[in-house]
C-alpha cells in the first residue's frame, strides 16, 4: 500500500483542491496515469500515479482544499502475495475494470448480488453533482449500476445542451476560458515566487549575443520541403541546445534545497509558456538534452495547446531542472530572467533582429539572438554561465547536428 | 469552396487557437499579430489548423499572405481556385 499525496507542484504551491476523481476506487492505475485533478493557481492540474496497482480508499472528497503533503488516496501496490485487511471501501465502481490480479484479490468486496436494484452513487459523484446543481439520483447509471463521476459529468453536459440559459453551477464553462484559472489567482504565484527568488537567490547575469544565420539558413531549407504540421519552429533547436549545454555545464543544472545545491542527474528544460491575456507558466520538457528535434518540437506544441485549452501534468510542473524563456519576436532585445526556485539557473532569450556583425575583418548583417543566463550565487559564477554561452554558441551553428 | 466558407474555417482556425477570442470582432485588415498578440508560435499553430481544416498547404514563404483575416481568406480562395486541394 503506498500513499497518494497532494504534491508540491512549484516552489509557490502550499495547496490545492481537489476538483475530480479521474480514476476511482478499484480501478487499476499504471505509472503515469492520472489520477486525479487539482486546481491550483496554475489552472487544473493532473496529478499521475508514480507506480503500478490499484487504486484503494479515497481519502479526500471533491471541493476540499487540502495541504500539500496530505494523503489524497491509497494505491495497492502489493499484489496477491500480500494480504491487505479488507479496506472500507466504495465499492468499485463501474466494477468492469479489466480484471487485474489486485482487483481480483480478497480487498475488493463484490458486493453487487446483494445490493439493491437501485443506482449505487458515489459519495464524489453525489457532491460532484450537489455543487453543480442537481440531485445524483437524476443520473443514470453507468455499467454495473454505479452513478460515478463521469455519469454526473455526462449528465451535466447533457443538461448544459438542454437549457436554453445557462445551468446553475459553482464552475460555470465560460466558453473560451480556460477552466479552473484565474489570471488573478495566477499573478499571485507568479508574485510569491518571483518574490522569494528575488529575496533569497542572489542572481548573477551574464549575457552573449549569438549569430543564429546557419540555424535560420538551415530551418528554412529543412521547413521548406516539409508539410506544416511537420515545421520546426526556431525554439525546438533553442531548447535542444540548451539542454545540450546545461548538460555539459552541471552546476546550473539542479536545485537548491536544505543542504545547499543538488545537481540533476538529467535535464528537464522548463519552458515558459505565456497565458493569453497575461501571466506565465512553465511546464518541464523532460530529459530535452535526449529528444530528437521533432520530438522536441512535438512536446512544444503539446505543451502550448495545453497551457492555452487543456492540462497540465502534476509531472511537467515539478520536474524542471532549469528553466529557458524566449521572449518571441517582435518584442525587445534583451531578457533578464529571475529563477524559478528551487533551480539555480534560468535562461533568457531576447528577440532574433538583424544586426551588423563583425567576423574576421568584415561586417556583414547577421539574424542574432541575446542570450542572457541568471544564475544563483550560491552555487556557480559568470564564468560558468559564460561557459555554457560558448557551448551553447557552438552548438547552434551546427543545427544539423542537433 | 466559397468565400464564406473559407472565411468560417479561418474563424475556426483562430479560434483553436484562442478560444477567448470567440464573439470578438476581427478587423479582417488588420494583423493577428497586432491585435491578438499572436507570436510566431501562434502563428505557426493557426497555419496547421488551416492546414488540417482545408487541405492547403502553406509555405513558410506564403506566411506573410494568410497574416490577417482577409488576407487568408483571399489566398486560400485564390489556392483552391488554382487546383483541387490535396
Amino acid at each position: 500500500m503506498s500513499e497518494f499525496l497532494m504534491p508540491s507542484l512549484g516552489a509557490d504551491m502550499d495547496a490545492g483542491t481537489l476538483v475530480e476523481w479521474i480514476k476511482r476506487p478499484g480501478d487499476p492505475v499504471q505509472r503515469g496515469d492520472a489520477i486525479a485533478a487539482v486546481e491550483t493557481q496554475k489552472g487544473v492540474i493532473e496529478i499521475e500515479a508514480y507506480e503500478d496497482g490499484v487504486l484503494d480508499d479515497i481519502r479526500v472528497q471533491l471541493g476540499q482544499r487540502v495541504p500539500v503533503g496530505t494523503v489524497l488516496a491509497h494505491i495497492r501496490t502489493d499484489d496477491r502475495a500480500r494480504n491487505a485487511p479488507p479496506q472500507k471501501h466504495v465499492p468499485a465502481a463501474g466494477a468492469v475494470a479489466p480484471p487485474s490480479p489486485a482487483a481480483a484479490g480478497p480487498a475488493t468486496p463484490m458486493p453487487a448480488p446483494a445490493e439493491p436494484a437501485s443506482p449505487r452513487i458515489t459519495p464524489a459523484a453525489r457532491q460532484r453533482a450537489q455543487a453543480l446543481g442537481f440531485d445524483a439520483a437524476v443520473v443514470p447509471p453507468g455499467p454495473g449500476g454505479v452513478v460515478g463521476l463521469r455519469e454526473v459529468e455526462a449528465a451535466h453536459a447533457t443538461f448544459a445542451r438542454e437549457a436554453t440559459t445557462s445551468v446553475p453551477s459553482s464552475r460555470p464553462a465560460a466558453p473560451g476560458r480556460k477552466p479552473g484559472l484565474d489570471l488573478d489567482e495566477m499573478r499571485k504565484a507568479i508574485a510569491a515566487a518571483m518574490a522569494r527568488s528575488w529575496h533569497e537567490i542572489p542572481h548573477y547575469f551574464v549575457s552573449s549575443t549569438l549569430d543564429l544565420t546557419a540555424l535560420l539558413t538551415w530551418l528554412d531549407q529543412y521547413n521548406a520541403r516539409r508539410s506544416v504540421a511537420e515545421r520546426l519552429h526556431y525554439a525546438a533547436p533553442l531548447i535542444k541546445a540548451g539542454a545540450l549545454a546545461l548538460k555539459a555545464v552541471p552546476i546550473l543544472n539542479g536545485h537548491y534545497g536544505e543542504h545547499g545545491f543538488e545537481p540533476a542527474t538529467r535535464v528537464n528544460l522548463g519552458v515558459a509558456i505565456a497565458m493569453r491575456g497575461g501571466g506565465l507558466i512553465a511546464p518541464a520538457i523532460v530529459d530535452a538534452d535526449t529528444l530528437k528535434l521533432t520530438e522536441v518540437m512535438d512536446r512544444l506544441n503539446d505543451l502550448v495547446a495545453r497551457v492555452r485549452g487543456g492540462r497540465l501534468r502534476s509531472s511537467e510542473m515539478a520536474a524542471a531542472t532549469a528553466t529557458l524563456s524566449n521572449l518571441g519576436d517582435d518584442t525587445a532585445d534583451t531578457l533578464q530572467p529571475v529563477i524559478y526556485p528551487p533551480q539555480v539557473a534560468i535562461i533568457g532569450c531576447g528577440r532574433i533582429a538583424e544586426r551588423a556583425w563583425a567576423h574576421a575583418g568584415t561586417v556583414s548583417a547577421r539574424r542574432t539572438i541575446t542570450v542572457t543566463v541568471g544564475g544563483d550565487h550560491r552555487v556557480s559564477d559568470g564564468r560558468s554561465a559564460a561557459t555554457f554561452l560558448n557551448r551553447l554558441d557552438a552548438l547552434l551553428q551546427q543545427p544539423e547536428q542537433l | 469552396m466559397s468565400h464564406a466558407n473559407f472565411e468560417k474555417m479561418v474563424r475556426e482556425a483562430l479560434y483553436a487557437i484562442a478560444p477567448d477570442l470567440e464573439g470578438e470582432p476581427i478587423d479582417p485588415a488588420l494583423r493577428y499579430r497586432d491585435q491578438f498578440e499572436f507570436d510566431s508560435m501562434d502563428f505557426l499553430h493557426f497555419v496547421m489548423e488551416l492546414h488540417r481544416l482545408t487541405g492547403v498547404e502553406i509555405p513558410e514563404s506564403d506566411y506573410a499572405q494568410v497574416g490577417t483575416l482577409a488576407g487568408a481568406v483571399a489566398y486560400l480562395t485564390d489556392r483552391s481556385a488554382a487546383g483541387p486541394p490535396q
